[in-house]
């Protein structure tokens, strides 16, 4: 469990995050959603004790973030942005150090790079890999030790289509194989097919939490359903007694080619909550 | 310790693949035989390209190479990924500074093989001194440093002098009052004697602060920046 409890903290006179709370039960995939500069980085940052905070409270494994021994870290895998590789080295020598670091024999080297698409890569040189396969080598070095929480600071970010489905893949198979997995994105789409709850961050607060469908079944303020009709027209219908009448009649004269609900987005949510689009940076 | 064999064995197998650092290992022992085999001159002192290069070899390959790994590392954030695996500060740097000193080493046993005997581990000792102190400097300029870009500029002026004041003093006096308070010169005039009993009277001395100077310099940097 990841528990955040109010949670402050500046850089000078500016204040860059103001009253966190969140708590993230074992096995779920959260995610922190919110524009570039909202304080996403920030907060892996703090949860993973690489910087403090003024004030609030952080427990992760059950302790505070600041008792975590080595040992303790080790059951936890982090995939920042900027964290690098050995460019010189191979995808399997790149693994090959951290298997040793954490007492993993080196057949599992080769297994995990099966897993995450880069078995015919093992020779190649980090330098020479594609950004989708650096994306997933620096995945396969997060998973290698099995940690039992994973932080992954926008994982896709940048990469094409094919290998953010590849990512999301190996996400879910660690999901189900227990992980509690921290995620930070600003790819709405992402959040709702990943995620099981989400918050959504602007300038260092917390606008929203929830499980995204609810987030935005609450924001849900039109309440239309829109039909497209085989004649080429656009019917939108309120959710009414009397609409449910006519959707009857058109389903019968099978006039009715696709309907669909008007639930905002998670990206509409937060432009209603702030005012601001995700692409916005800060 | 296996923390430390893991940095060594991951600094090996970098080294093989890059070229920059496995030049500042090879040039000078490479010159030294080549120098030895090829140029011989009435009147020049015994083994004389051998101790000139070995002076050049520890007030150069060291310091640059010492300095590129640690700031390359900090670049690139490798450095972090290390340190979240629960790899110590004090252990990456002893894994880098050992991995240095015995590569600097060997190249000192390939500048050696003109010397016979007692002569041999008297000059390895020297050169074992020296690349000591001399990772020392170069692990202070690698911490300081933000970048690798960084960390060449502030190396170059301090491997000039140590490397090169040596050589210039031989040939001027201003230069050689300058030079005496380096412990590249001292170490270069305690190779011309060859013996513990000619040694110049304050050359341990010297060099003794040297080592001091840069202990105190590098924890002074290691307080105020750290590894990452």
């Amino acid at each position: 469990m990841i528990q955040c409890q109010n949670i402050y903290k500046s850089y000078d006179t500016k204040t860059v995050l103001n009253g966190i709370d969140f708590t993230i039960p074992d096995g779920e995939i959260f995610g922190l959603l919110g524009p570039s500069g909202a304080g996403k980085t920030t907060i892996i940052k703090i949860l993973t004790g690489q910087l403090s905070f003024d004030k609030g409270a952080v427990r992760i494994l059950d302790k505070e973030v600041g008792d975590l021994t080595g040992e303790d870290k080790k059951q936890i895998g982090i995939m920042m942005d900027q964290f690098g590789l050995y460019e010189r080295l191979s995808c399997a020598d790149n693994l090959k150090i951290y298997a040793d670091i954490y007492g993993i024999p080196h057949s599992r080297v080769k297994e995990i790079l099966q897993r995450v698409g880069l078995a015919d890569s093992t020779k190649l040189s980090a330098a020479n890999l594609s950004k989708g396969m650096r994306a997933r080598l620096l995945l396969a070095r997060v998973f290698m030790h099995k940690p039992k929480i994973i932080f992954l600071d926008e994982p896709t970010s940048g990469l094409d289509p094919q290998s953010m489905r590849a990512i999301h893949r190996i996400i879910l198979e660690k999901k189900k194989e227990g992980c509690t997995i921290f995620l930070t994105t600003h790819n709405m789409e992402e959040a709702t097919a990943l995620c099981d709850t989400v918050a959504l961050l602007n300038d260092g607060k917390i606008v929203d939490y929830g499980k995204p469908k609810e987030i935005c079944r609450k924001y849900n303020h039109q309440k239309k359903i829109i039909l497209h009709l085989s004649g080429g027209e656009d019917l939108e219908l309120s959710h009414e007694k009397e609409s449910a009448k006519q959707i009857y009649d058109l389903l019968q004269a099978e006039e009715i080619e696709t309907i669909h609900s008007s639930e905002p987005t998670l990206e509409t949510v937060f432009l209603e909550l702030t005012g601001r689009d995700f692409g916005e940076e800060e | 310790m296996r923390n430390i064999m893991i940095i060594i064995k991951k600094q090996l197998k970098d080294t093989i693949k890059n070229k920059t650092i496995l030049i500042q290992f090879i040039l000078f022992p490479l010159m030294t035989v080549i120098m030895e085999n090829a140029i011989t001159l009435e009147g020049m002192p015994e083994l004389f390209f051998t101790k000139l290069f070995a002076i050049m070899y520890i007030g150069m390959a060291p310091i640059t190479s010492v300095a590129a790994i640690i700031s390359e590392e900090k670049e690139k954030n490798t450095l972090r990924v290390l340190m979240m695996a629960n790899v110590m500060p004090w252990q990456y740097l002893c894994g880098v500074g050992f991995y240095v000193w015995a590569i600097c080493m060997i190249g000192a046993g390939v500048m050696s093989l003109g010397f016979s005997g007692k002569d041999r581990a008297f000059f390895l000792g020297l050169m074992g001194i020296g690349f000591f102190i001399s990772i020392l400097a170069g692990a202070c300029v690698g911490i300081f440093a933000k970048n690798q870009m960084a960390a060449t500029s502030l190396v170059m002026p301090g491997m000039m002098i140590l490397a090169f004041l040596p050589m210039l003093s031989m040939f001027n006096e201003k230069i050689a009052k300058v030079a005496k308070i380096f412990y590249t010169e001292q170490l270069k005039n305690i190779l011309e004697k060859m013996s513990f009993s000619d040694m110049p009277e304050n050359a341990v001395w010297i060099i003794l602060l040297n080592a001091v100077v840069f202990v105190f310099l590098f924890s002074f940097v290691y307080k105020r920046k750290g590894l990452e």
